[in-house]
């Protein structure tokens, strides 16, 4: 691979290898480089240290079972990957989200939004020299990151949004938690826009440094933020609107030349928005289950599925902690009307035939849910680009094929153009700004 | 949904290489003839009431047992008409050779590579054509239908 860059690098220049374990980079590439002292004359770009064939193992695995894999694409903002999956099965299945699971999936999305743009920024003002950026940006992500927690109850690995809606409720008081994480959120950005955006520092560091043009931007295929930053209005959620995005208001902001600066700008201009859509969202969602009936006895579940050969019990069943937000009073608000495609009520299971069949209907093989024959691709805005899933189904239960479109595959093709005759000490904050993402990348 | 203006045009001038169309979930997909791709793309970006600009994706897919074997699938985006559009082209496994686009689009470098690194599908004209994901040393086309999803190789040739 290096040899290329070796054959054609002068005999005068350093090479020097930098990555794939690099304490600097967020992920696992290797970049060669050819250098004329500080200057970077050409470079070469290796990736796919982090392959692990998402591809084809998702070609051998039921489209129940791939959803936790999409977690681990971009693992920062795995809600986002949930929910591009998820839609492109939907739109297979032609199915019908309630309108409160819609309203929980946009908000978790823009949650995961801002917390990918603050890891992003964090990362990228610590290596400009901003620590202090770094510090808050993280506790900042650490306040949404307690609502993905008390929702899904893992803060990466979420495997929340369900084919049919998603897998619970929010809990009671989502909306004191979701409007403390709000506001803490602004005031972190208020704090880093004083800090950074006029920072004298800062502004030598990135303006200038690794410009993208318009023409360039496009053929690269950049998308989301990189190519916003070059200046081009193009948003999924615009262009293409799925969820509710077309029912709130908000707006896309964008750069003026495609330097990092820029792409600094558009992303700390984003989180604004993504904020504004988390807000709207709360307030115009449907309620849903009112209260749940009140009842004194309860039974553990061996109590209930031992009553139940007998006569359906009517007390309320026990469920397991961990199932808190998906009680059967839920159903309707969270998760389609149509039986096939989902999990039956844990109540149902218990106590009815026809919960435990249709929920062993569910796991087994041929039987869950089977699309009809036919490609689909559907698409996404994702944190750093459009994240699209290209699925070609044969009518099992299986994908015969499952294509990601990972954004910054796009991105990642066009460094060796942007760090060249840069400084070597630019090429991490570049790194740092497309925001590279190495599940997402190497998949 | 009604034919959008970007195939009316292609259907006018390349009606002969157009061998199928169809709307499948939404999105419009053209079949078109192998040795014409590059004609069809350059006139789909460059034509000034269409500009497909945006090469979103370049995938393959493996018809094991089928004859061709490879279809190659081509998604391109117009900024202008806001429109995706689905290109596809079917390759056969003796002569796995395709018009690479890489003068047209910069990313079709990247994507090209991958295609050729899963499925061994040969960019003619492409200036770079290597494996991306796996190693040089690895054998065979991983996302292939006849490669064995659990087989193993060793990194390095010879050594367990």
């Amino acid at each position: 691979m290096v040899n290329k860059l070796k054959k054609k690098s002068k005999r005068e220049s350093l090479l020097l290898n930098m990555g794939p374990s690099h304490p600097a980079m967020h992920g696992t590439i290797r970049i060669m480089l050819e250098l004329d002292g500080e200057r970077v004359l050409n470079s070469e770009v290796e990736i796919g240290y982090l392959h692990r064939g998402f591809e084809k193992i998702c070609e051998n695995k039921t489209y129940f079972q791939i959803l936790p894999y999409t977690d681990r694409l971009n693992y920062v903002s795995p809600l986002i990957n949930n929910t591009g999956y998820v839609l492109t099965v939907e739109k297979m299945l032609g199915m019908e989200i309630p309108e409160r699971a819609q309203y929980i999936r946009t908000i978790m999305c823009e949650i995961s939004r801002i917390c990918d743009h603050l890891t992003c920024l964090a990362a990228m003002a610590m290596e400009t020299g901003a620590f202090t950026v770094f510090l808050y940006m993280i506790k900042a992500r650490e306040f949404l990151w307690d609502i993905v927690e008390q929702t899904t109850g893992a803060r990466m690995t979420t495997s929340y949004i369900r084919i049919g809606g998603v897998r619970s409720d929010f809990s009671e008081n989502y909306k004191e938690l979701i409007n403390k994480a709000v506001n803490e959120t602004r005031k972190v950005l208020k704090d880093c826009h004083g800090l950074l955006t006029k920072n004298k520092i800062f502004l030598n560091r990135t303006k200038g440094v690794a410009i993208v043009s318009k023409e360039d931007a496009i053929s690269y295929g950049f998308t989301g933020p990189c190519l916003r930053a070059s200046g081009i209005y193009y948003d999924v959620r615009k262009a293409h609107p799925y969820l509710i995005y077309d029912q709130i208001d908000f707006e896309i902001p964008l750069g003026e030349n495609g330097d990092n600066y820029d792409r600094y700008y558009v992303r700390m201009l984003e989180m604004e928005q993504s904020l504004r859509i988390i807000e709207q969202s709360i307030e115009k969602m449907p309620r849903g289950v009112i209260e749940i009936e009140n009842i004194k006895e309860i039974l553990e579940p061996y109590q209930a599925i031992k009553f139940a050969r007998n006569k359906k019990p009517t007390q309320k069943i026990k469920l397991s902690p961990n199932l808190e937000g998906t009680e059967k009073e839920k159903y309707p608000y969270i998760l389609t009307k149509d039986k096939r495609y989902i999990i039956p009520p844990k109540e149902d299971t218990y106590t009815t035939i026809t919960g435990l069949i249709s929920h062993f209907k569910f796991f087994m093989k041929n039987h869950g849910i089977r699309p009809p024959k036919g490609e689909v691709y559907f698409s996404v805005e994702g944190a750093n680009g459009e994240l699209g899933f290209y699925i070609v189904s044969d009518g099992t239960d299986k994908p015969y094929r499952l294509h990601l479109r990972a954004p910054c595959f796009h991105i990642m093709s066009a460094l060796e153009k942007m760090i060249q005759r840069g400084y070597v000490a630019d090429i991490i904050p570049t790194f740092g700004s497309i925001n590279m993402i190495g599940g997402e990348l190497d998949r | 949904m009604r034919e959008s203006q970007g195939i009316k045009k292609l259907k006018e001038k390349f009606s002969k290489d157009i061998l199928d169309y169809s709307i499948s979930f939404g999105d419009e997909t053209l079949l078109i003839k192998k040795e014409r791709i590059f004609k069809i793309a350059k006139f789909l970006k460059e034509t000034p009431e269409l500009e497909y600009s945006l090469l979103l994706d370049i995938t393959c897919v493996d018809y094991l047992g089928q004859e061709p074997r490879f279809e190659l699938i081509y998604h391109v985006y117009s900024f202008r008409l806001n429109h995706r559009l689905r290109i596809k082209v079917k390759i056969s496994e003796e002569t796995p050779v395709i018009e690479s686009l890489t003068p047209l689009w910069k990313n079709a470098n990247w994507l090209e590579r991958e295609v050729f690194d899963m499925f061994g599908i040969k960019f003619k004209n492409h200036p770079d054509l290597r494996r991306i994901l796996m190693y040089e040393e690895f054998e065979g086309y991983p996302l292939r239908k006849d490669y064995p999803l659990k087989k193993r190789q060793p990194r390095i040739p010879g050594i367990e």
